[in-house]
């Protein structure tokens, strides 16, 4: 029998399964944004049926990274902006596994930057969420890709001279096939954003706005937010790329100045997973590349046969 | 009768030199002989002087040889405008021009006569020359022949057709091979070309040459194999089924091999976006329970270094390979070099370990493949096959019984669903994966995300036995001293229950060593044997255990010689500093012969090195004598 099967148990999934014992206990600040993602994802995981065993959380460095200490899943906290490439092959290895990357804004969206770009375009089914509070919260308090221009910190005294990066314009042109934005202080979105981008197929882009206490009290994180599909001022459908592109255009351009707008901006159905695109031209075997290991039935084709060649 | 045929085919790049020699070593080889074949050849996509040679001799070859005894010059054709035929460029006469320095005496010459203009010749001296050295020259109309049968591309036909006229070759073994590799009109218009030329040759010159081919005398089937095929199929046979990676020469022979043949044995290949996402998939691949593997060369490698300390963190199994060029930077793009040795052993923060094997011959690089598999997935920890381009494009004939050996599917030390259920566990029920109170050798099993009772988070951090960042000091000391024992534990068990992976040459009882590792082992192994015949008492090592380093093994071959030399392609004598860190002692014992141009060592230049370095008695001991051989070589 495979080692992989565990998926489809018939059972309620209680949150508390999703949490470890006593230790480790979160050290993030008191006030921190991430323990909304947290409590999100603790709540989503269990309504969308996934036991802790079937899930498998890559994350990255900043406090962010230390989402799955505190989560009871399998997880790999790898190295500052490489969740991506090291979950996408996760997904490749054992397309049963549910892959979930985070990281920071900084991890994500600056040193990680390349690796985001191409895993989008690429469209791998993993749910990738980003803890975007516009500050580098675990190095002190330095500006990141996504704190507003003029942004004055230890390492740009005189402001910032960047114009922010536009995280969700910038995934939906690489090729995203789910792209939305929660927050913290909106846990009812959040957890149904994060439930949804997890039963999403294909790469699901949640910019998750956290607020960061201790190093960027300025930031707009704190405002009312309005959910972009309920508003009336804002009609489009979310399965047009070319409309949504535009409510994120306005959106971002706003995003720093008092109006902030968060909910599903773009979600595409019918666009194949990476894993279905390698499969229709061949280049992915049918049966999970782990399991094979497993499989006592297996073929082990050997190199032996490859010399023929070179007789 | 001469006991070997270096036959070297010269032209431009993109003109067909490397698949025509290719055809033709096989055929050599299909012939009963021993084959070697060694590719110059430009950083540039078409044109510029390229070219191949083939060794044959009915005995082990290990090197290119020193010089050659058969020149086929096709000349560039890309130095001609293809629309106007007009000549541009000062780069078509380079195959004939470039490559007499090296020519033997008495050797022989074949050049295009539809490329290379007799004005061309003369303004070379080639007449002069040739009489000098008693050369036997050749010109035939390849192009023409070639055009009027078929295509202008099949002058390379053309040009074998005559070489095997000149050295009294049967064609069986050629048509053979041609009707392998193409069929129907091309095919037809190939052999009328190569059979064509055969006769014209042998009709309308006469031959006072004594070159021929040796008779080969092998009784069991040989492939011909580069040293990137047996990386390729060592991966393949340890049960590697994931590759990513990022194009770079010379790297990009493994992965494209891989690429190719994954798909049809269930594996899976990734061409990512850059080299540090390369070895960050075969992380997560492997973590995920697949035999992963990336790779890449000197500029490439070095963005993994961060990967590569995270495996070593987390205890992922991996395998890189680091095919080396000339460096710094982009260096020499496709000229072989020794010089990422101390990269590849040092690179990563903190006290990094890794397996280093470093082949020095196309079997070594299958088997030390398969040992770094075995050894990754045994022990956790990441292991590097380190060999150069001159090692990754060289082909050789292998006996294919060589080859005959079990699959290796099994993950090392990964435990089952029942394992896992038997195993510790914290009381919030996660598993004690990196557990430092009964390991093992410093191994600590793991299990694979999926599995249940195996949950664990994996850390880049320090970490407690479930994978918590823990800073606690005692923690801290007692993960890393169970992460040291793990080379230990290797350095054990290479030493104690396997076949050595160093390889010995000369007497055993010999005063004086040759020290040597990686793709200059051959050229080594020839220069000892001719310097035994000349009454020198030399023996040679060829060193593959860069980490753990083959301390006992090199040290015993120290001891017993008076002195040594330590060869290598690098200028700043890496190796040689490898050996007295490791031991500790020696340093006067030793001296160094290195090279650097961008051109391996022949075996008559180590011959000179060694009676430069250890055989004059006037000489400093620690000495480090640079062989630079003239430019164009």
């Amino acid at each position: 029998m495979s080692a992989f099967n565990a998926i489809g148990e018939e059972r309620e999934i209680d949150r508390d399964e999703y949490t470890p014992g006593v230790e480790p206990q979160p050290t993030w600040c008191p006030g921190c944004g991430d323990f909304g993602v947290l409590k999100s994802l603790k709540q989503a995981l269990p309504e969308v049926g996934k036991t802790p065993e079937e899930v498998l959380t890559v994350t990255g460095i900043g406090c962010s990274g230390k989402l799955n200490s505190y989560l009871d899943t399998y997880g790999f906290h790898t190295i500052h902006g490489r969740s991506l490439p090291v979950a996408r092959a996760a997904k490749l290895a054992n397309p049963e596994l549910e892959v979930i990357a985070a990281g920071g804004d900084g991890d994500g969206y600056g040193i990680g930057g390349n690796h985001f770009i191409h895993t989008a375009r690429e469209n791998h089914d993993i749910t990738y969420i980003v803890f975007n509070n516009e500050i580098f919260g675990l190095t002190k308090g330095q500006t990141s890709p996504t704190s507003p221009k003029g942004h004055k910190s230890k390492t740009q005294p005189s402001g910032s001279a960047k114009t922010p990066l536009r995280p969700l314009s910038l995934s939906l042109t690489a090729g995203a096939s789910y792209v939305a934005r929660t927050a913290a202080v909106n846990p009812n979105q959040a957890k149904e954003i994060i439930a949804e981008a997890i039963e999403h197929d294909g790469f699901a882009h949640v910019d998750f706005l956290t607020q960061c206490p201790t190093w960027n009290k300025d930031a707009r994180q704190y405002v009312p937010y309005i959910d972009v599909q309920e508003s009336d001022d804002y009609d489009f459908d979310i399965h047009d790329r070319a409309e949504a592109a535009e409510m994120m255009r306005e959106t971002e351009d706003v995003l720093n100045e008092g109006t902030v707008l968060t909910g599903r901006y773009y979600v595409e159905d019918d666009r194949p997973s990476y894993s279905q695109e390698k499969h229709a031209v061949g280049e992915m075997p049918d049966q999970p590349l782990a399991e094979r290991y497993f499989d006592d039935d297996a073929e082990w084709e050997r190199s032996y046969d490859l010399l023929e060649r070179h007789t | 009768m001469s006991d070997e045929l270096i036959w070297r085919i010269a032209g431009g790049s993109g003109d067909g030199i490397d698949s025509t020699s290719q055809n033709f070593a096989k055929a050599l080889m299909r012939s009963g002989l021993d084959v070697f074949t060694h590719r110059h050849y430009p950083s540039r996509i078409r044109g510029g002087h390229t070219y191949v040679e083939i060794r044959a001799a009915d005995r082990e070859v290990q090197s290119r040889g020193d010089g050659y005894n058969f020149l086929l010059s096709l000349g560039d054709s890309f130095a001609r405008n293809p629309q106007e035929e007009a000549y541009y460029g000062n780069e078509e006469i380079k195959p004939l021009s470039e490559n007499l320095d090296e020519l033997r005496e008495g050797g022989i010459i074949v050049y295009d006569e539809g490329l290379i203009s007799e004005e061309d010749v003369e303004a070379v001296n080639l007449h002069e020359r040739a009489e000098e050295n008693d050369w036997h020259v050749f010109p035939v109309d390849l192009r023409g022949l070639a055009k009027e049968h078929g295509r202008e591309v099949m002058r390379n036909t053309a040009g074998v057709g005559v070489t095997a006229a000149l050295l009294d070759m049967e064609l069986e073994h050629i048509e053979d091979l041609m009707s392998d590799a193409m069929g129907g009109d091309i095919l037809e218009a190939n052999l009328e070309i190569l059979h064509e030329a055969y006769e014209m040759t042998r009709e309308e010159h006469d031959f006072e040459h004594d070159l021929r081919v040796p008779e080969g005398s092998h009784e069991t089937e040989q492939a011909l194999l580069s040293g990137s095929n047996a990386i390729a199929y060592g991966a393949i046979d340890a049960g590697c089924r994931f590759i990513a990676g990022y194009p770079m020469t010379p790297w990009t022979d493994v992965f494209t091999i891989l690429s190719q043949n994954f798909p049809d044995m269930g594996g899976v290949s990734e061409q990512v976006e850059d080299e540090i996402a390369a070895a960050a998939l075969a992380v997560g691949a492997s973590h995920a329970g697949v035999k992963a593997m990336s790779g890449s060369s000197g500029g490439g490698f070095a963005l993994m270094s961060e990967p590569l300390g995270l495996a070593e963190m987390t205890e992922t199994p991996l395998v890189l390979v680091e095919s080396m060029r000339a460096g710094p930077s982009t260096g020499m793009p496709t000229k072989p070099e020794q010089a990422d040795l101390e990269h590849v052993l040092y690179t990563s923060q903190g006290d990094s370990q890794r397996v280093v094997f470093a082949p020095g011959n196309i079997e070594e690089a299958y088997e030390q493949t398969r040992l770094a598999f075995e050894i990754a997935w045994d022990y956790q920890i990441p292991a590097i096959v380190i060999y150069d381009q001159k090692l990754s494009g060289e082909n050789t004939n292998v006996d294919v019984e060589f080859f005959d050996r079990d699959p290796q599917p099994d993950l090392g030390s990964t435990l089952t669903e029942e394992e896992l259920r038997e195993a510790a566990h914290d009381n919030s029920g996660k598993f004690k994966r990196f557990n430092h109170e009964d390991a093992e050798n410093g191994v600590s099993p793991r299990s694979i995300p999926g599995q249940k009772g195996g949950r664990y988070l994996a850390t880049g951090n320090e970490h407690s036995p479930v994978g918590h960042i823990e800073e606690d000091p005692d923690n801290r000391v007692a993960q890393m001293e169970r992460r040291l024992e793990k080379l230990e534990s290797i350095r054990a068990e290479l030493d104690e229950e396997r076949d050595s992976t160093q390889t010995y040459y000369g007497p055993e009882d010999a005063d004086y060593g040759i020290i040597t590792w990686g793709s200059t082992q051959g050229a080594v192994a020839e220069a000892i044997e001719r310097l035994n015949a000349q009454g020198h008492s030399v023996k040679g090592i060829s060193v593959s255990d860069m980490m753990p380093f083959a301390e006992k093994e090199v040290t015993e071959f120290l001891e017993s010689v008076d002195e040594a030399m330590v060869v290598e392609m690098n200028a700043t004598a890496q190796f040689r500093g490898l050996i007295q860190k490791e031991l500790g002692r020696f340093g006067d014992k030793m001296t160094s012969l290195l090279k650097f141009n961008g051109n391996p060592f022949e075996p008559a230049e180590i011959v000179e090195g060694y009676e430069v370095n250890l055989a004059d008695e006037d000489r400093q001991p620690t000495a480090q004598v640079r062989i630079e051989p003239a430019a164009g070589d």
